[in-house]
This record gives C-alpha cells, sequence and structure tokens, in this order.
C-alpha cells in the first residue's frame, strides 16, 4: 500500500449565488419564490406547449428544460447563478511531504482547505484523508478577548481538537513559546497584536497531527514571528508530519515546501518541485516593463513637486538576442520634470528580486537642478546580477535627506541565465553573481607581496 | 498450489486490514455525512465541557455581583408573578404557597426558554468559529443549552432554599425530577436544535424565538396551574410540549393531592421524543451547509 495520505479525485466545489434583489434572503422572499413557482413552471410549460405547437425549435426547448442544469425551470426552484470555485482538481500528497498552495487571490485555494479541514462539502469528486488533520485557516479562532491568556489557551486547544490532559502537558512549551509568560492572567483583549498573534500561533503549532494544513497565517505578524513560525513549520516536517502550507511568500515556500500546486481559477495549473512551480507562478505575473513614459505632465506620476516623465531599461551594448542575460551590461535612463526652484536633488534607484529582497540602492551625487526637465543615467555592469527578475523603484531625493517622491515598481524586467559551459545546469543561487578572480597557487607575485 | 495461495492471500488481506485499522481513512464526498460523526462528537466530548464554561465565565467578568446574577431573574420573576396572579388575580394554588406554585413552574420554565434563546443564537454567534475549525457543530447549540442548565441548578437550589422557609416538605414524588429534567433537557435540546439550525438560513428566527418565548409563558402552566383549563380544551393545550414538563414538575415538587393528567402527560413525552429526534435529523442534514450560508 502506497504511503500516500491524500488522495483528492476530482474535487469541485460549487457556490450558488442568490440574486440579491431586494435583500431576497430573508423567509418572506422564499416562501414568496415558493408559493409563485408553480405558476411560474406552468407559465413556462404554457409556453413551449405554444412553440411545440407551432413546431418551432421544441426540441431545443425541451432539452434544455430537461437538462439538470436547468435549476430555474425546475418547479420550487429560486432564481440562482453557479459559481465554480473549484473545478475538476485532482492531485495527492505523500506522506512527509510538504506542499505548498500558491495562487492568486480567488483562485480557490481557501476553498481547497476548507474541503480538507471537512469545514465545508465538496460538490462533485472525493477526498481521501488518513491520518488526524489540523488545520490553522486562521490565527485565533475562537479566542475570546474577555477571558485570560490562561483560560484562552485551554479553549483554544479544546477547539482544535486538543484533549485537556493534552493541554495542560504542553501548557508551559506553549507559553514560552509565545513569550507571555508576564501577561498570562490578564484578559486577552489587553493584549498587543504581536502578542495576541503569538499566542494564537503557540497553540496551534503545539497540535501533533499527522497532517497540518496551514492558511496563510504568516501574512500576520512581524519578521521576527514569521521566522518563529517557519522554524516551527521546519521542525514540525522533520518529525515526518505532512504539511500543506498556503502563501503569498514565495521565499518561504520555496524554502519550506519541496512541492508545489499552483491554482488559478478553480483549477490546478502546474504541479511539481516548487521552485520549478514558483518560479512558473511568478513568471506569469511579472509583466516585464522596460520602458514607461508619460508625455502630459497634468497626469504624469508625482506630485507638485516633481513628475516622473520616462524610466527606462535596456541593454547598454546592443543585444541581438533582445533579451538580459547576467552577461548583458544594463542602462537604465530617468526622466523628471523638477518644480521647486534652486532644488538640490539626486535619484536613488532601489532595485529589489520579485519575492521582495532588497538587492541593492544607489544614489546619484546630489546638486542644483534648474526647474524643468532632468534627466539622469545609471549603468548596471554585466556579471553583477544573477538571473531572476526584478523591480525598481525611483525614488527623488532633496538635500541628500528628505524624499520628495517614490514610484514603486516603476520597471520589472528579467534577467535570464547564460548558457553555462560544464556539466552543472541547476539554479545559480545568490542574489548577485559577480565574475571575481580566484587566484591561483602559481601566482607568486601576489602571495609575495605584502 | 491452491491453498498457500489462499494462505497467502489471506496472510495479505490481514496485514492491509491491520494498516488500515492503524491510520484509518476519512473520505470526504458530497452528500456523505461522516460515517464517524458519533465517534467524532465522543473525541471531542471535552469541547462541550469548554464553550459552556466560556459561556459562563464570560457572562460575569468585571461584573460585580458575578454569580448572583443567575438568580435575579428567577426571584423577580416569581415575586412579581406571586403578586399578579397570586393575590390580584386569586387564581387557586390547592393550599401551596403560591411562591412555591409559581417557582416549581419557572424552574422547567426558564430553563427551556433560556436554552432556547441562547441555542438558536449560538451557531450565529459563534460564525467565525464555524467557518474556521471543524468540530461538530452540535457541539455548539448543545453547550448553550448546558449553560442553561446550570442556571437551572442554580435556581433549583433556590427552591430548596425556598421549601425551608415556607416549612414545606416534599414527597417520594422528588424522586421523578431527575426523570422529569432528562424531559425537560429533550426538549429545550430539540426546540434549540430546530431553531439553530433554520437562525443560521433564515436571520427571521432571530425575531421569531422572543416572540414565541413570550408567548409560550402564557399558554404553559406557569403562573397559573393547569386545573383551571377547562375539560374539552385540555388535549389541545397539551399539545404543548412544556405542558407536561411543567405539570411533571409541579406534580413531583408539591405532591399533595396535585394530580397529574396522564394522558397529556403522554403527549408531552411523545412531542418531545419527536422535537428531539426531528431536531437532529435536521441539524444533521443541513450541518454540511454552515459553514457556506452562515
Amino acid at each position: 500500500m502506497s504511503d500516500t495520505v491524500i488522495r483528492v479525485e476530482s474535487l469541485g466545489k460549487r457556490y450558488i449565488i442568490g440574486h440579491q434583489r431586494n435583500g431576497s434572503d430573508g423567509l418572506r422572499h422564499v416562501l414568496q419564490d415558493k408559493l409563485t413557482a408553480p405558476l411560474r413552471w406552468a407559465r413556462s410549460k404554457a409556453q413551449s406547449a405554444k412553440s411545440k405547437a407551432q413546431g418551432a425549435k421544441s426540441e431545443e426547448q425541451s432539452a434544455s428544460d430537461a437538462s439538470p442544469l436547468a435549476l430555474s425551470s425546475l418547479p420550487f426552484a429560486p432564481r440562482v447563478e453557479e459559481f465554480w470555485a473549484l473545478k475538476d482538481v485532482s492531485f495527492s500528497v505523500a506522506r512527509g511531504e510538504v506542499v505548498g498552495i500558491i495562487g492568486r487571490n480567488g483562485a480557490g485555494k481557501s476553498t481547497l482547505l476548507k474541503i480538507l479541514s471537512r469545514i465545508t462539502e465538496p460538490t462533485t469528486g472525493r477526498v481521501r484523508i488518513r491520518g488526524r488533520v489540523a488545520s490553522l485557516l486562521e490565527v485565533g479562532t475562537g479566542f475570546h478577548p474577555e477571558l485570560t491568556g490562561r483560560e484562552n489557551v485551554f479553549l483554544n486547544g479544546a477547539i482544535l481538537g486538543m484533549t485537556r490532559e493534552e493541554i495542560k502537558r504542553k501548557f508551559d512549551e506553549i507559553v514560552a513559546f509565545a513569550e507571555v509568560e508576564k501577561f498570562l492572567d490578564t484578559p486577552v483583549k489587553r493584549y498587543s497584536s504581536g502578542m495576541y498573534v503569538r499566542l494564537a500561533f503557540a497553540v496551534a503549532a503545539h497540535l501533533e497531527p499527522e497532517i497540518l494544513i496551514v492558511d496563510e497565517v504568516l501574512a500576520v505578524g512581524d519578521a521576527q514571528f514569521q521566522k518563529k513560525c517557519l522554524g516551527k513549520m521546519g521542525q514540525v516536517s522533520k518529525e515526518g508530519r505532512t504539511i500543506l502550507f498556503v502563501s503569498h511568500n514565495m521565499t518561504a515556500v520555496k524554502s519550506l515546501c519541496g512541492s508545489a500546486l499552483w491554482l488559478d481559477a478553480g483549477s490546478i495549473v502546474a504541479s511539481g518541485e516548487a521552485e520549478q512551480v514558483v518560479s512558473d507562478y511568478l513568471q506569469n505575473g511579472a509583466a516585464s516593463l522596460h520602458e514607461q513614459e508619460w508625455t502630459d505632465a497634468a497626469s504624469a506620476p508625482g506630485n507638485d513637486k516633481v513628475r516622473i516623465r520616462s524610466a527606462r531599461v535596456f541593454a547598454s551594448i546592443a543585444n541581438p538576442r533582445g533579451e538580459f542575460t547576467v552577461e548583458t551590461p544594463l542602462q537604465m535612463e530617468f526622466e523628471f520634470w523638477n518644480n521647486i526652484p534652486d532644488a538640490v536633488l539626486n535619484l536613488t534607484l532601489h532595485l529589489f528580486t520579485i519575492e521582495g529582497t532588497y538587492v541593492f540602492a544607489v544614489a546619484s551625487s546630489a546638486s542644483p537642478r534648474r526647474q524643468g526637465l532632468v534627466s539622469e543615467v545609471v549603468r548596471i555592469p554585466a556579471h553583477l546580477l544573477n538571473d531572476g527578475i526584478y523591480t525598481v523603484t525611483i525614488q527623488v531625493v532633496q538635500d541628500s535627506s528628505t524624499t520628495v517622491y517614490i514610484h514603486p515598481e516603476i520597471l520589472v524586467f528579467d534577467v535570464r541565465d547564460s548558457d553555462r559551459a560544464g556539466n552543472w545546469f541547476g539554479k545559480w543561487p545568490g542574489v548577485v553573481r559577480p565574475k571575481l578572480e580566484w587566484l591561483s597557487d602559481d601566482d607568486t607575485v601576489i602571495r609575495n607581496s605584502n | 498450489m491452491q491453498e498457500m495461495k489462499f494462505a497467502r492471500e489471506l496472510a495479505n488481506g490481514l496485514q492491509s486490514s491491520l494498516t488500515l485499522e492503524v491510520m484509518e481513512e476519512i473520505i470526504i464526498e458530497p452528500g456523505r455525512g461522516l460515517k464517524h460523526y458519533w465517534r467524532d462528537l465522543w473525541n471531542y466530548r471535552e469541547l462541550f465541557y469548554f464553550l459552556a464554561w466560556r459561556d459562563i465565565a464570560v457572562r460575569y467578568k468585571q461584573t460585580v455581583i458575578g454569580v448572583a446574577w443567575s438568580l435575579v431573574r428567577p426571584i423577580v420573576t416569581m415575586v412579581v408573578f406571586t403578586l399578579v396572579f397570586g393575590k390580584l388575580a386569586k387564581l387557586p394554588s390547592n393550599g401551596v404557597p403560591y411562591p412555591i406554585l409559581v417557582f416549581a413552574a419557572m424552574l422547567p420554565w426558564q430553563f427551556f426558554a433560556n436554552a432556547l434563546s441562547e441555542s438558536s443564537n449560538s451557531l450565529v454567534g459563534n460564525a467565525n468559529m464555524i467557518s474556521k475549525v471543524y468540530f461538530p457543530r452540535l457541539a455548539i447549540p448543545t453547550s448553550a443549552v448546558v449553560v442553561s442548565f446550570v442556571d437551572f441548578l442554580l435556581s433549583f437550589a433556590m427552591l430548596l432554599i425556598l421549601m425551608g422557609w415556607y416549612r414545606f416538605v416534599p414527597g417520594w414524588r422528588m424522586l421523578a425530577l431527575p426523570l422529569l429534567t432528562v424531559l425537560a433537557f429533550g426538549a429545550a435540546m430539540g426546540a434549540g436544535l430546530w431553531f439553530a439550525s433554520l437562525t443560521v438560513k433564515y436571520r427571521d428566527f432571530r425575531f421569531i424565538v422572543p416572540f414565541v418565548v413570550q408567548f409560550g409563558i402564557y399558554i404553559s402552566p406557569v403562573g397559573f396551574s393547569s386545573a383551571i383549563v377547562p375539560a374539552k380544551w385540555r388535549l389541545l393545550y397539551s399539545l404543548n410540549p412544556m405542558v407536561g414538563v411543567i405539570d411533571g414538575f409541579r406534580w413531583a415538587i408539591i405532591g399533595g393531592d396535585t394530580e397529574l393528567y396522564l394522558p397529556g402527560f403522554a403527549i408531552s413525552i411523545g412531542l418531545v421524543v419527536l422535537l428531539l429526534a426531528s431536531g437532529i435529523w435536521y441539524f444533521r442534514k443541513t450541518e454540511r451547509t454552515f459553514a457556506d450560508v452562515i
């Protein structure tokens, strides 16, 4: 018997969107609908009978009336519209796997998790799960603000499925993880949001399920908390438990997950190794933006002090392939209108990877500018950046200290890997990839110079 | 040859069934209620306690007199009813102190009324938990009824004190009280489950329930004794399940020559069982859609 702990077969989830005309959720409208339904049904039957007598397209009509999807033609059915949040999703997860589930908002990730957690029922398909499941879909579910930290730990633990004995046993660990020993006996409504989130996660982190399902809980909390959460989840996965992890933080997904699933509009677009799926997802999402120009000063981005006219990135040496590789030296040009008289301005360029890692910032020299169009050029040498997708944020600074205007993600570009000699073709690690010289033993000149 | 093959297959079968035993498979499918629902309920039994404890603890946080508040309502109602029905309307009480007559009926009625109000709002009030965590949803309305039961026990203690005050000695019929309590519990649970599931989808019931409770107190023998109901209306009147329960409580507590109208009582028991069974059925049926509709 294979070691599959989760097997999902053709899963589908349909939501019925009622047409909320005048608050049609109430009892009155349901009763009204149900009472008038026979009239509507009779009317539609009369119409189809009439058209049958006329012999025109009666087959189509009766066929559509018979189809199960023609809900509105059945008697006693309310007026509805269908929305499929998940469509024919199939995958399987082996024991001990850490699977990342990524996708845009509204792709169906949370719905999938809800079905796996048995919170809601699927419309089609089925799921087979082996092992105890614990889900963390929201941090602090069941916490009551009037109760103290201690009381909430017990309450939350019980809601998540722990017995009182278990909670008592792990109580000290939980409190130590959350670092709220001093405030255990104050009502949770007095906690700072950080303490609240730490305590909530601490309880959930000490569940011992075979399968752990986590939904974007890292979106809450500061960097230290996120580090702690990731650390704990890594520990949990080392213990051999299976984890399903939904996140928008691609770095976390890549570092924690071995494989990933990309969901879009309810279906699986890609699945496989985490790195590959994440990179596909990012490539798809990031449109490349090599050039932007605003000819009309009034509508150009900026404020009443400066307005950006254009931003461009291009290869500073004519590039026959037309794409940037790690060997392409790049040039970026920025133009802006300056409306401040006698201002000492400079531009600062901030470069980020698409995952949000800060690569570097470089400032031009501050000098007095006239009012009018200012243009600046910066060059990035070849063999500096690693392959990946980058975004540029441009900042206009006055007197080397005050920010006049910031325009985030004004440019987006992709640096590709160059053709490599040798036998290894994996992804080169690191944010930068400079070509630095190694000096060999034979180079006695260098060694002997002190 | 055949035997060996058979033996091998048997061994394999045993082995795979053993591994299945260790890691039981749960199948999630549309329309399939969880096979192990009742076992799940048992696994989550401590949750019932915790939810009830939470509601009670929260009720009296930051109050001065705390738990004493749960005694205020029955006492005040008893005083008012004694004045209105006993002194002003001069309804007969068969020689029993009127306060005890009223209190004996107040006990089950307050339990039922509170349980109904609390449990019908319980699901909607815990909407957050329902849409984010899995646990048997039955725990929520049940814990609401348990909370009202705790109030019931406190009121019962009050009743004993009241009996002491009036030097009223109860008879052997008091032994029937546990059974009658179970009956009251069943009525509260049945009605509570119905209204809880209905309120999730149709919020109108949030307004219907207080009306039912207010109306109910006049058609149940709380302020008056069932003896004054004319014989021709007796059977119709007994269709209210609480009539049997309250009459039973009166019969047990007051003793003496209080008669129990047996046909009415039998109807009440039947209705309570029906209410409870149908309540559980409807709850289980709609439970699957709670997270989507709430």
